[in-house]
């Protein structure tokens, strides 16, 4: 495997990891525009640890979960009463925040960036995203993943079979909070070198996109859609690099056609490209009954 | 002294963060969705106006560049038949078809693929570059008491408040606002009542198209430079306007835009260019928490919904 295609994998494994963390709260119908900032508090308290303490990675990693999902447990409280647009919003000021003030810490480094000595390599990271997936396979499994989904499906209803609303957004927010910090964590590590310019709104766009895209009815979606929005992009270079007529043409305009693409799947697939019932059909054989009366 | 001055810039800069609030509030107020196309359409006006006055006209249809201001007033129709596109294939198809749109995310997936489509072309056609803009008046400044007032820049802000007051009256009074005011009510009722929503939707989404427009080529005139990304930073600052006027809530806005730029002159001035992001957008989040309501009072949005 040449370097080109390892240097891939890395980012799928750790856009796979992120898309988790937006996903979570997603199914529980929470949409998190602030995965920028997460990721970087994630990236920085890793690359703290791993820098000014010595400490090596398989602490490194936790702790940076573990302080990323502090931080969003804390924030979850009042940045859950907000709904809707509001909660949109509120997750994007929050990521400002959070890139204003690193910005500013010198101890971090501010403006110039930080180095991290510890590398992770494409193991560590296939491990850690097998992990995730697996993870959130068997969370949406329990019971606690029904009460996701019935939160996601109507608040009001949920909370009158006896769920407990709060309690559902809170953890599925904490647990994304977690895995963007592993995410983060796994980024500063791959790359030895972080700055706080790289965790903008761009970045937390595209991760939203990936869990809409590929559809927040199943834990397949988002793996689908960061397997898809990964690969996309380099596919479109493959003529150009092959040395194909025009294929410079195409790598240049990729972006534009990956742009098109999203406003062709939100007219004709608004509910993601993974749904549920496409799953069920997969699995049985057959169309299921429609349980939820409308797709959602 | 040097404290009114940075007020006075503050007041300018306040000025095109007030156009794009305004525009931000309207979708939002009315169709309650983020529209996240506004930051190219806003770009668009400025870097089609460069485009033209140093390239001219497409195959070759004019010799070298044309006049600057015709170039920005076809950079405005650019930004309006932008807007009208993102409709077409954001609000309308999708209303159509799945009754309430905003019922779920998808007008804001709809949006963030504009913005990449838009944002690129516009690299692809016009490169990444920083331009400078050719316009005459570049020391056009007033001064008295030892204070420095650009006339260009005080000629915007009166242009940017006469276009909102204009808008409001509109609002107000025209049958079009009225059928605008109630479909942001309700708009399954206004409906009934025979208000045509595949009609005045796309009004509105000119009224916003136009406003940015405006803003873009106002901020193209008073900094003489443009960037296929000058919209992300004041869309940014204008979202932070939006959210500290209240939600839908037009004047609410402009006294947010105004608040925005002044905090924005006033914390450089005070605590260097670093700060402005802790300031303006701790600011926002304080806001949202404890009052998501804006500054100014209730409006009807914000159904709970996506």
């Amino acid at each position: 495997m040449s370097g080109y295609w390892g240097g891939i994998l890395g980012i799928l494994c750790i856009n796979i990891i992120f898309a988790y963390s937006i996903f979570l709260p997603a199914a529980s119908g929470q949409l998190n525009l602030g995965g920028a900032g997460f990721m970087a508090l994630g990236a920085y308290s890793a690359a703290y640890l791993n820098t000014a303490l010595e400490l090596p990675m398989w602490i490194t990693i936790p702790g940076a979960a573990i302080f990323t999902a502090a931080i969003s447990f804390v924030i979850a409280f009042p940045i859950l009463r907000t709904r809707g647009v509001y909660m949109v919003l509120a997750t994007f000021a929050f990521a400002e925040v959070v890139a204003g003030v690193i910005i500013n810490m010198e101890a971090v480094g501010g403006a110039s960036g930080y180095e991290v000595p510890s590398f992770a390599d494409l193991d560590v990271l296939a491990i850690l995203a097998i992990a995730t997936i697996g993870f959130v396979f068997y969370l949406l499994a329990t019971r606690f993943g029904l009460s996701m989904r019935a939160v996601h499906d109507d608040e009001n209803v949920a909370a009158l079979f006896g769920v407990n609303v709060r309690m559902t957004q809170v953890m599925t927010f904490t647990i994304g909070g977690a895995l963007a910090g592993i995410a983060g964590a796994l980024y500063a590590h791959q790359y030895n070198y972080i700055e706080i310019q790289y965790f903008n709104i761009m970045i937390s766009i595209f991760v939203l996109l990936y869990v809409l895209i590929g559809g927040t009815q199943t834990a397949y979606g988002p793996l689908f859609g960061a397997i898809l929005f990964t690969f996309l992009p380099e596919f479109l270079r493959l003529p150009e690099m092959a040395g194909v007529a025009n294929g410079a043409v195409l790598a240049e305009w990729r972006f534009v056609i990956f742009g098109a693409f999203l406003v062709a799947v939100m007219v004709f697939r608004p509910e993601g490209l993974i749904t549920r019932a496409m799953v069920d059909r997969l699995r049985h054989g057959r169309a299921p009954e429609d349980i939820t009366g409308e797709a959602s | 002294m040097l404290v009114t001055q940075q007020v006075i810039s503050g007041l300018m800069l306040g000025g095109i963060y007030v156009m794009v609030a305004v525009a931000f509030t309207l979708t939002i107020g009315m169709l309650n969705f983020l529209n996240f196309t506004i930051p190219p359409i806003f770009m668009i006006a400025g870097m089609t106006g460069w485009g033209l006055t140093y390239y001219g006209l497409p195959f070759g249809l004019s010799d070298g560049g044309i006049h600057w201001a015709v170039a920005l007033v076809v950079g405005l129709a650019a930004a309006a038949a932008a807007s009208l596109l993102v409709e077409r294939f954001t609000y309308r198809y999708l209303k159509a078809k799945y009754g309430d749109a905003t019922e779920h995310a998808i007008p804001l997936v709809s949006s963030l693929g504009f913005l990449l489509i838009f944002e690129n072309t516009v690299l692809i056609l016009l490169g990444s570059d920083s331009q400078a803009f050719p316009v005459p008046f570049h020391d056009a400044n007033l001064r008295f008491w030892g204070l420095i007032v650009s006339i260009p820049q005080m000629a915007c802000l009166a242009i940017s408040l006469g276009t909102v007051a204009l808008l409001s009256s509109m609002l107000k009074g025209t049958r079009t606002g009225r059928g605008l005011r109630s479909i942001a009510e309700n708009p399954e009722v206004s409906t009934l009542l025979g208000v045509n929503v595949h009609r005045i939707v796309p009004v509105m989404f000119l009224i916003t198209g136009l406003l940015c427009g405006l803003a873009g080529i106002i901020f193209t005139l008073n900094y003489h430079e443009v960037s296929a990304y000058m919209g992300n930073e004041v869309a940014a600052k204008a979202i932070a306007a939006m959210v500290i006027g209240g939600l839908g809530n037009i004047w609410g806005a402009v006294a947010g835009g105004i608040i925005v730029g002044v905090v924005e002159t006033l914390s450089i001035h005070y605590f260097g260019a670093d700060t402005i992001k802790i300031s303006v957008w701790g600011i926002l989040l304080v806001v949202l928490l404890i009052k998501p309501q804006g500054l100014f009072g209730h409006t009807r949005i914000g159904k709970g919904k996506f």
